[in-house]
C-alpha cells in the first residue's frame, strides 16, 4: 500500500488520510469582482504537476500540507498547516526546505 | 475498417481532437446531418483506446434533473436503431437497471428521481424490496446483515452494449463519408488569434482551421491550456474490473450507491463491476489492490456464493469531473473552439446524443438547444445543473 509521511504521526498506510485538494488562495471577498470570485470558488487548476495539496491523518485529526507530482502520484515532501500562513515557497523553487519533524 | 491516411492535409474545415466515442460520432453526424465532410479527426493514441474502451457500458437515463432527463432520454432514443444505421452489431441488450436503496434517504431521493423520470415520459418506478426480490432472486436482500435492501428505482429501458463497437460504428460511417482519422497524432498547440482559432500544432505537423472540437475525456485540462481557458474540471481515476467467464444468472444491471457497486452479466459470461472515484487527483491509469478488495467485498455483501469466483482482470480511466456532476458543452470563450468535456463517470451512455448536439454546435456555431443546462459559464452564473443524486454510486 502507498505510504504517506505524516509530519505528525510519520509514515502511515495512504487509507488513513483524507484528501482535501489543492491549496489555492482566496481573493479578498470585499474587493474583488463577481468574475474573480467565482473563478476561486468553481476553477481548479485540471492540469497535471507539482502541487501544494491538503492532506488530513483522519484518525488523528491532523490536517497538514503535502507536495505532490499528480502525473506520477509521487509525495516529494509534507509539512506542518501553518506553513500556508509563513507562505508557501513558489512551487519553481522546487521543494520547501521545511519538512516533516 | 478504416481508411490509411499517409498524411495531414494543411487544412480542414473542422478538427476533432480525439478518436473515442464522442469525438467520432460528433464526426459522423457532422458528414451525414450536415454535409461537412473536410473533417480530420486526430488520436494520439488508437481509436476507443481511452474511456470508450474503458467504461462499464452501462446506458441509462433515469437522470435527476430536467436538463439530464431529457438529454440522456434522447441518447437512449438514438441507441435503439444505432447497429442498424452502422451495420454493425453492437450487442446492444436491453436488461432493466436497479438502482438499490439501502436508506430512508436513499429511498427519498429514488421517488424524486421516479417522478421527476416520468414527468418526461421516462420509464422508472420507485420499487419495494418485494419487486426487487423478484427482479433479482439470488441476491442477499439484507447485505450480510448490515445494509438490508429497502427497495430500489427500477429503469426498464436500462441496457448494455458493446462499447468498441460504438466506436468502430461512428468511426467506419464517418470515414466512408469522407472524415478522415489520424491515430498517433497527437496536438501539441492550439493557435489563437484575435481570439479565434486558427490552427492546430500537431506531432505531425500544422494544420489550418477556423473550428476544433476537443472530446479527449480526461485530458480536457491540459487542452483547455493551449486555448487558455480555465474551468472546474479536476481529474480522478475511476477503475474498473471484471470476472471470469460464468453461467449467465445476472439479467438485470444492479447498482448500489451505498455500497459503491455497479454490476451487469455481459452476453460472455463476465460479471463487469465498478465503483467509485478513486479517492485523490491523479492523472495515471494505474491499478490498485485497494479497489480490487473493497468492491469484491461490496460484491459479496449482496452475491455471497460469488466468494469462489476469480478476477480476470482490472484497469483504469481518467475522469473529468465537474462539481455539479454535469458535463461542460458548447461554445466557450474563444471563437471555433468547441468543448465536449467533463465527462466524468458518465459518459458512455451519452455518445450518440453527444455527437447529434455538437456537430449542430459546431455546424452553426450555437449551442444546441438539448445542452443549454451544460454550458460552460454556468458557474460565473452561480446556475449549477445538480446531478451528483444520479450518479451511479455515492462519490
Amino acid at each position: 500500500m502507498k505510504i504517506l509521511v505524516c509530519p505528525l504521526n510519520g509514515p502511515r498506510p495512504v487509507s488513513e488520510f483524507a484528501y482535501g485538494g489543492e491549496v489555492r488562495v482566496s481573493p479578498d471577498p470585499n474587493t474583488c469582482t463577481d468574475a474573480e470570485w467565482s473563478a476561486y470558488v468553481f476553477n481548479r487548476s485540471g492540469s497535471s504537476g507539482v502541487k501544494y495539496e491538503w492532506w488530513c491523518h483522519i484518525a488523528s485529526g491532523f490536517w497538514f500540507v503535502a507536495l505532490r507530482d499528480t502525473a506520477c502520484d509521487k509525495v516529494l515532501a509534507t509539512y506542518p498547516a501553518d506553513i500556508v500562513r509563513r507562505g508557501l515557497p513558489p512551487l519553481r523553487d522546487g521543494p520547501a526546505s521545511v519538512t516533516a519533524s | 475498417m478504416f481508411t490509411r491516411h499517409d498524411s495531414l492535409k494543411p487544412a480542414y474545415d473542422v478538427v476533432i481532437i480525439g478518436a473515442g466515442g464522442h469525438g467520432l460520432a460528433s464526426a459522423y453526424y457532422l458528414a451525414r446531418d450536415h454535409g461537412i465532410r473536410n473533417v480530420a479527426v486526430l488520436e494520439k493514441g488508437y481509436i476507443g483506446g481511452g474511456n470508450t474502451g474503458r467504461n462499464t457500458t452501462i446506458i441509462r437515463s433515469n437522470y435527476l434533473t430536467p436538463e439530464g432527463v431529457k438529454f440522456y432520454d434522447e441518447s437512449v432514443r438514438l441507441w435503439q436503431d444505432l447497429g442498424e444505421d452502422f451495420d454493425l452489431n453492437l450487442f446492444y441488450s436491453t436488461r432493466g437497471h436497479y438502482t438499490l436503496a439501502h436508506t430512508d434517504a436513499a429511498m427519498r431521493t429514488m421517488r424524486w428521481r421516479a417522478e421527476v423520470n416520468k414527468h418526461f415520459g421516462v420509464r422508472s418506478e420507485a420499487v419495494d424490496a418485494a419487486f426487487v426480490k423478484r427482479g433479482i432472486p439470488n441476491i442477499d436482500m439484507s447485505c450480510g446483515g448490515h445494509a438490508p435492501i429497502l427497495g430500489a428505482l427500477f429503469h426498464e429501458p436500462g441496457a448494455i452494449a458493446r462499447h468498441d463497437a460504438v466506436a468502430w460504428g461512428y468511426g467506419r460511417g464517418a470515414d466512408r463519408r469522407g472524415v478522415e482519422i489520424h491515430q498517433q497524432t497527437e496536438v501539441t498547440g492550439i493557435r489563437v488569434q484575435g481570439g479565434r482559432v486558427v490552427g492546430v500544432d500537431t506531432t505531425r505537423g500544422f494544420i489550418a482551421t477556423s473550428k476544433v472540437l476537443c472530446a479527449v475525456a480526461g485530458f480536457t485540462p491540459r487542452i483547455l491550456d493551449m486555448v487558455g481557458l480555465k474551468t472546474p474540471i479536476y481529474i480522478h481515476p475511476l477503475q474498473a474490473m471484471v470476472s471470469e467467464p460464468i453461467k449467465p444468472w445476472l439479467d438485470p444491471i444492479i447498482v448500489s450507491g451505498s455500497l459503491h457497486v455497479y454490476v451487469s452479466q455481459t452476453a460472455r459470461g463476465e460479471l463487469v463491476m465498478g465503483a467509485s472515484l478513486d479517492p485523490y487527483e491523479l492523472h495515471q491509469t494505474r491499478s490498485t489492490l485497494d479497489f480490487v478488495e473493497g468492491l469484491s467485498s461490496h460484491m459479496l455483501d449482496m452475491f455471497p456464493f460469488l466468494s469462489e469466483v476469480k478476477v480476470n482482470r482490472q484497469w483504469a480511466g481518467l475522469s473529468d469531473m465537474t462539481p455539479d456532476f454535469a458535463p461542460i458543452m458548447g461554445v466557450t470563450p474563444v471563437e471555433g473552439f468547441f468543448l465536449d468535456a467533463g465527462w466524468g463517470t458518465w459518459g458512455f451512455k451519452a455518445t450518440p446524443v453527444c455527437g447529434k448536439t455538437m456537430s449542430h454546435t459546431v455546424a452553426t456555431g450555437r449551442n444546441h438547444p438539448l445542452i443549454e443546462g451544460f454550458t460552460m459559464d454556468r458557474f460565473a452564473r452561480y446556475q449549477l445543473t445538480g446531478e451528483k443524486g444520479a450518479a451511479s454510486v455515492g462519490h
